[in-house]
């Protein structure tokens, strides 16, 4: 799924500044599973707001409301009577529903209260970490299911770089090195001879480097 | 086949004469004033220059320039080149451009994160990786094709090829197979990370040795002369993928002159290693900062043979 974080409340806050009457919109999809920005989260994130400009000298009307899903045109339309009183519209998606918005209420000023970090998953209570980095041409089968270009600073595809030490990365001794992970995993397989070939470099254009993609799926 | 570059190194290699070259840095500045004097005092000691490409990230005069004022005074330049910074459009563009200045040994590394340096702000390229750094400069000189097999019509480069291993990153057991695929990706050279734990170093050579990789292409062993227990401590703790034993510190912080006793250090590890260690083809000083003193070293250590 995406992970996203709320922004530090003093951004937001600067954000709206001098807009008086908002829509603070959650989203039901992958920020409710992460616990930033659905539901439960636009409510207080509306509270804190209201708080602060209150005691600003500088209230601000606040609608909440959370849709299924920010990143589909027919959950936005639902919005039109909400959106037409409010000077501005605050997502609590990931950085596609800003954009959804933005577009299809082209007239509003649209704020992100999200900073969207990264595709993974959670790893214990509370605690999510990146996982994959979109590249659009997956090959984790031949590193053990571990993806060295999400998780790799340097995204090396034939690691470990010199600077891993005792299986953690050089840039922060507290960051498992991938490729120890790939390499220990590998290791219990019997599959090293696997790290004897040479992964060839990445054709990137299946990324985003070759410009927004899109996907088309057939007979639907 | 490899075909031949032709550089001196690369000559010198091949008779089987034991070769020392030694670390030059670029200056963090516009004037190559400082590396043109660093040049002059180790000209006839040292069989050729290693100049960095922007090491730890830190912002300095291009590994290309600075050869090639090297160059012009007189040392032979390896320039080294890293993935952090450019992508394979780059590179190779780069690498069009130093050989037609002359420059004919390039050393291929992933290079220190960006988060090291005085930019840690900044985006990583990493498009390609060490080893198809490699593969990369093998193909423009010996297929002549760029790396997507586009022909390089005429006038393509011949590059003597060199890499770097590190005895001591981790998994330990998984370093020389690593070495083994950058010599089959076609590197002719080895440059080894800093070299203070000499066990564990004389066993990652037996291992090479075992397997021919040093009959495959020269291993050169990296030595940094420490100036104080506090730069001792540094590297121990500081710098990525470096092990400083215990020892070494404390013989440093005992010393009443850190400097020498640093000197001396150094000089007694060539000597263990030059009597020791088998399958090496030379040594790589490098001198961080501390330049003027290589030729003493070299002396010391009895390893003085081209001057």
């Amino acid at each position: 799924m995406i992970v996203a974080e709320q922004k530090p409340l003093a951004e937001i806050l600067h954000l709206i500044e001098g807009y008086n009457k908002l829509l603070l919109l959650g989203c039901g999809s992958c920020v409710t599973v992460c616990l930033t920005g659905g539901e439960k989260e636009c409510e207080i994130l509306a509270s804190a707001l209201r708080i602060k400009r209150r005691l600003a000298g500088k209230p601000v009307e606040i609608k909440t409301h959370t849709v299924t899903r920010q990143c589909d045109p027919e959950f936005i339309d639902e919005l039109q009577d909400m959106v037409e009183d409010v000077e501005a519209i605050v997502s609590m998606a990931c950085g596609v529903g800003p954009q959804y918005l933005a577009e299809r209420y082209s007239d509003k000023y649209v704020i992100p209260a999200m900073n969207t970090k990264f595709v993974g998953g959670s790893i214990q209570q509370g605690i999510w970490e990146e996982r994959c980095s979109l590249c659009g041409d997956c090959m984790i089968h031949l590193t053990a299911g571990i993806c060295p270009i999400a998780r790799c600073p340097k995204s090396i595809l034939n690691g470990p770089c010199g600077g891993a030490q005792n299986g953690k990365c050089e840039i922060n001794n507290e960051l498992d090195c991938v490729w120890h992970l790939i390499y220990k995993r590998l290791a219990a397989q019997g599959r090293l001879d696997l790290l004897k070939r040479i992964i060839p470099p990445k054709d990137w254009s299946e990324s985003r480097d070759g410009g927004p993609r899109r996907m088309i799926k057939e007979g639907i | 086949m490899l075909t031949s570059a032709g550089s001196n190194l690369e000559r010198v290699l091949k008779s089987g004469r034991h070769v020392v070259t030694a670390e030059l840095g670029p200056p963090k500045h516009s004037s190559p004033h400082n590396i043109i004097r660093h040049t002059k005092t180790l000209k006839g000691y040292i069989d050729a220059a290693n100049v960095t490409d922007c090491q730890s990230a830190v912002v300095h005069m291009s590994s290309i320039s600075a050869a090639f004022h090297i160059m012009n005074n007189g040392i032979e330049p390896v320039v080294q080149v890293t993935c952090r910074d450019r992508n394979r459009i780059a590179i190779q563009s780069d690498l069009l451009g130093a050989y037609s200045m002359g420059l004919k040994n390039v050393l291929c590394l992933s290079g220190d994160h960006q988060m090291f340096g005085n930019h840690p702000t900044a985006k990583n390229v990493y498009d390609i990786d060490s080893i198809q750094l490699i593969q990369l400069t093998r193909r423009m000189c010996d297929e002549k094709l760029f790396f997507s097999g586009a022909a390089i019509k005429e006038f393509e480069p011949k590059f003597f090829i060199g890499a770097v291993a590190n005895p001591f990153a981790d998994p330990f057991e998984y370093q020389v197979d690593r070495l083994e695929k950058k010599i089959n990706a076609g590197a002719e050279f080895i440059q080894t990370q800093c070299i203070y734990d000499l066990e564990r170093f004389a066993r990652f050579m037996e291992m090479c040795v075992e397997r021919g990789l040093h009959e495959r292409a020269h291993i050169l062993a990296g030595v940094t002369p420490l100036k104080s227990s506090r730069a001792a401590k540094f590297m121990q703790n500081r710098v990525p993928g470096i092990s400083v034993p215990e020892e070494i510190v404390r013989r440093l912080t005992k010393a009443e002159d850190q400097k020498t006793e640093g000197i001396s250090i150094c000089i007694e590890q060539i000597k263990y290693m030059k009597e020791n260690v088998k399958g090496l083809a030379g040594f790589h000083i490098m001198a961080i900062s501390w330049e003027e003193i290589i030729p003493e070293i070299m002396k010391g250590a009895g390893i003085c043979q081209c001057s």
